[in-house]
């Protein structure tokens, strides 16, 4: 229970620095945040009431003190170009962002386990010598890349799946459920996925390949191979149920580090999720809104780092134990 | 298993860096992956330095055919060997002189990366106490940021330019490769030849940097390696997100150029496959050579 606590002070006070950094860094950039605000007619008395609405007339520690407070309650300011609750904004695009995550991620995972698990079986073998490059270079390609070359044949060419966004032009729907569930949705979703999935799997597959062949060596494999077991039985039952504890680990760090770079492949298939805003937002220096955006990724990102230590924690009680810190 | 046994250098009277340095040489010639690492960087080094030579043609040079119209969406050629861009570009040449701004944002990113991640971890794993928990917090707070995104608001907002993309890398990876540095010197700490300098009266500087130093040369070059692939990608991935600097050729400058002028749907794969190809050859290259040396030097790293 202290380690529980202490990890989450660690991840806690890791985001408050995050979150601290970014006010200065969104202060010192070029131009007051009012800049979309103060139209030119307006005269020097008038800009310092604005300012003073604003609360940027106050000192800079105050102000971030009053930021840190509006942040604990939501609130994020109004987006410069929409002028709507930069809150709002994020709410509507975030389911977006984390079905393509989520459904990515599950597949890349699903798929890295099993083929790692078979990779470590085949050990010495040409498919292993062939397979292992092949799967470093998966995950040396730049993610957008990969979604360039597949849309280019599978949407273009091919002509199988849309070219981008969410849903078709056109279509209604009565709640935002129904869109997500509709075929529509998933025919949208379903190449963005496959780019990201295919992006994604190399880590579970390599994590997994060499869990395996470092749990096939130790003594309870042995065991169970003099008890008679089948070679099937050994794989399953025993090695590959110890070699998915750092797997299931990193899926939960990947679902954190898979958000921020969603900003890439979101913008590829014009998805719009929290990346493609981000970009957006930065692009038209729309700064509450970009760094609404920024935090709510950070913020996933710390929450997913937290996740992880709580499940390394339960998955492995010799952690709980001896590891420090 | 004879080469493990040796993993980290004997204690031996002397200066450890050349022997150090004699094995790092040797590496790449043990280990086939490796091996094809170093001919892979051999091979973009040499064209990034004969791009004069090899693409005679001005990359952004808008071209004309005999009969004076624009030499728009060319296929590949004779003349062209992919053929021309939109705008009558010669796109083999832009892929010859983007490795120029590869090799050129990689290897800068990858001398800060080693530099600041090895002196961090050289001084906080040998002082520990309040220097180790102060650099390790800052070292906290860098890894807790999510990667492009702050990428994308550093180059967004200090403006769109080569220098500050590799600047915001070097910010973003120098932690991890100070974290495991200091692990490694944890250990060489208590080692026997390092006590012998002590008692001996050498300075805590000089026990630092000339006995303990070259020992962590090899681990500071596989975070090196690692650091060029990631600059090269995190580079291509902020062009074609459109804050790169729109002045220099570069791999991610070609792949937003034929992305946004619609290669994609006429196929002109020549266009940006090619591109794509040179970025997984750079990244692919630095992970077999990062690989060979851990299982060299650090048989203990490995599968990490």
């Amino acid at each position: 229970m202290r380690l529980v606590l202490e990890r989450f002070t660690h991840n806690a006070l890791a985001l408050l620095a995050v979150t601290t950094l970014l006010f200065f860094m969104f202060r010192l950039m070029p131009g007051t945040p009012l800049a979309a605000f103060i139209n030119e007619n307006l005269n020097a008395d008038q800009q310092q009431a604005m300012l003073e609405q604003f609360g940027l007339d106050k000192p800079m520690w105050q102000q971030y003190f009053i930021y840190l407070a509006n942040l604990l309650q939501g609130e994020m300011g109004l987006s410069f170009f929409q002028r709507r609750s930069v809150m709002t904004i994020l709410l509507e695009v975030l389911p977006n962002s984390v079905i393509l995550t989520l459904t990515s991620l599950i597949i890349a995972y699903i798929f890295g386990v099993l083929a790692g698990a078979w990779l470590a079986w085949k050990r010495g073998s040409w498919i292993e010598r062939v397979a292992v490059p092949a799967v470093l270079a998966t995950r040396a390609a730049p993610e957008f890349w990969i979604g360039m070359v597949l849309l280019a044949l599978l949407s273009f060419n091919a002509g199988w799946f849309p070219s981008g966004g969410a849903s078709s032009p056109g279509l209604a729907y009565d709640s935002n459920w129904e869109r997500i569930f509709s075929l529509d949705y998933l025919h949208h979703l379903a190449l963005p996925v496959l780019t990201l999935a295919l992006y994604l799997q190399g880590l579970p597959l390599l994590l997994m390949r060499s869990n395996m062949l470092e749990v096939m060596h130790e003594e309870f494999v042995t065991m169970a191979r003099m008890k008679g077991l089948s070679e099937w039985r050994i794989v399953i039952g025993h090695a590959a149920r110890n070699a998915l504890l750092p797997v299931v680990t990193a899926f939960a760090l990947g679902v954190g580090l898979s958000m921020g770079g969603n900003v890439v492949i979101e913008t590829v298939f014009s998805w719009p999720g929290i990346g493609r805003l981000l970009v957006q937002a930065v692009s038209v220096h729309d700064y509450p809104l970009a760094q609404g955006a920024f935090l709510m990724i950070a913020l996933v990102l710390a929450l997913m780092n937290f996740v992880a230590d709580l499940l390394y924690m339960v998955l492995d009680p010799r952690v709980s134990h001896g590891r420090k810190g | 298993m004879a080469e493990r046994a040796d993993a980290v250098p004997p204690a031996r009277a002397g200066w450890p860096l050349l022997p150090v340095l004699r094995r790092m040489a040797a590496m790449p010639l043990k280990d086939p992956f490796a091996f094809a690492g170093v001919l892979i960087y051999l091979l973009f080094a040499l064209v990034a330095l004969f791009a004069d030579q090899l693409a005679p043609i001005d990359p952004m040079e808008i071209l004309f055919t005999k009969a004076g119209k624009l030499a728009a969406n060319v296929p590949p050629g004779a003349e062209f060997p992919l053929g021309t861009t939109n705008l009558g570009r010669d796109i083999y040449a832009q892929l010859v002189y983007g490795t120029r701004s590869a090799l050129a944002v990689g290897l800068s990113a990858a001398i800060i990366v080693a530099t600041v991640g090895t002196i961090v971890g050289l001084l906080a794993g040998y002082f520990g106490g309040t220097t180790d928990a102060v650099l390790m917090r800052i070292a906290d707070m860098a890894l807790s940021l999510p990667f492009l995104p702050f990428v994308i608001v550093l180059t967004g907002f200090l403006g769109a330019s080569t220098s500050n993309i590799v600047l915001a890398v070097a910010v973003l990876l120098w932690p991890s490769s100070a974290r495991v540095i200091r692990s490694q010197v944890l250990t060489l700490r208590e080692r026997a030849y390092v006590e012998a300098a002590r008692v001996t009266g050498a300075s805590a500087w000089r026990i630092l940097f000339v006995h303990i130093a070259p020992n962590i040369l090899p681990l500071s070059f596989v975070y090196a390696a690692i650091a060029i692939g990631w600059a090269i990608i995190t580079e291509a991935s902020v062009s074609f997100l459109g804050f790169g600097d729109s002045t220099s050729v570069s791999w991610g400058m070609m792949l937003q150029d034929a992305f946004t002028s619609q290669a994609l749907s006429r196929g002109q794969y020549a266009w940006f496959v090619p591109p794509g190809i040179c970025i997984i050859l750079v990244v692919v290259a630095g992970f077999f050579i990062s690989r060979g040396y851990e299982e060299v030097f650090m048989p203990r790293l490995r599968g990490r």
